[in-house]
């Protein structure tokens, strides 16, 4: 019987919570534009669609800014709906 | 005081450039009839879509950025819809903030297409 506990030969780096921050408090940013598509992909996972706050650690108040703007850009066809392996 | 908006229009690829600059030109008309101000526009020209509109997976992408009160968007977008050249349109109020931005964007441009001028003829 194999024994259960599996030793590993140097500890798993296990992912020290890294502090989440609003990247729009941060650097001041007040405005999130829907034209620029290219910033919005960083708020959307592979199949475009947007990532939540717990992922991404924004407030509130941007979060609703981004997801308008995204919805913005998805109709002007900036982004797509869905899609695969947008990255 | 009047109201900032911003309207992105898509036009029909199979168009020629004449008849881009040509409905463009209505719209902009409309816009001065109606007694606002156009304060900036800018042609992305011909872009690729992210997803087909009308069976098609290009268009011509221009942005309008004009100062108007409320009651010439409704006429605008009426004007919008008849158009058939037109693919799609979506138009904006600006707030605060969104004014601060485009004018900080517009500024910066500017000031990179001056320095490319400078080190175009410098070297």
């Amino acid at each position: 019987m194999a024994n259960n506990e599996v030793r590993y030969l140097n500890p798993p780096a296990v992912e020290v919570n890294k502090k989440k921050y609003c990247r729009f408090k941060k650097l001041g940013i007040k405005y999130v534009d829907y034209k620029d598509a290219t910033f919005l992909t960083k708020f959307v996972n592979e199949q475009g669609k947007v990532l939540p706050r717990r992922l991404t650690g924004t407030s509130l108040k941007f979060q609703r800014k981004v997801s308008t703007a995204i919805k913005r850009a998805r109709h002007l066809a900036l982004m797509p709906y869905v899609t695969d392996l947008l990255k | 005081m009047l109201k900032q908006y911003e309207t992105v229009i898509i036009l029909n690829p199979v168009l020629s450039q004449d008849q881009v600059t040509e409905t463009v030109e209505k719209f902009k008309k409309i816009l001065t009839d109606t007694g606002s101000v156009i304060v900036f526009e800018n042609n992305w020209g011909l872009r690729k879509l992210a997803y087909p509109i009308q069976k098609k997976n290009t268009g011509f992408y221009y942005l309008i950025e004009f100062k108007s009160d409320g009651a010439n968007i409704g006429k605008l977008e009426l004007e919008y819809k008849r158009d058939e050249r037109l693919m799609r349109f979506l138009t904006v109020s600006l707030d605060k903030h969104a004014v601060i931005y485009n004018e900080k964007k517009r500024k910066n441009a500017a000031l990179k297409k001056k320095e490319e001028s400078e080190s175009v003829s410098q070297n």
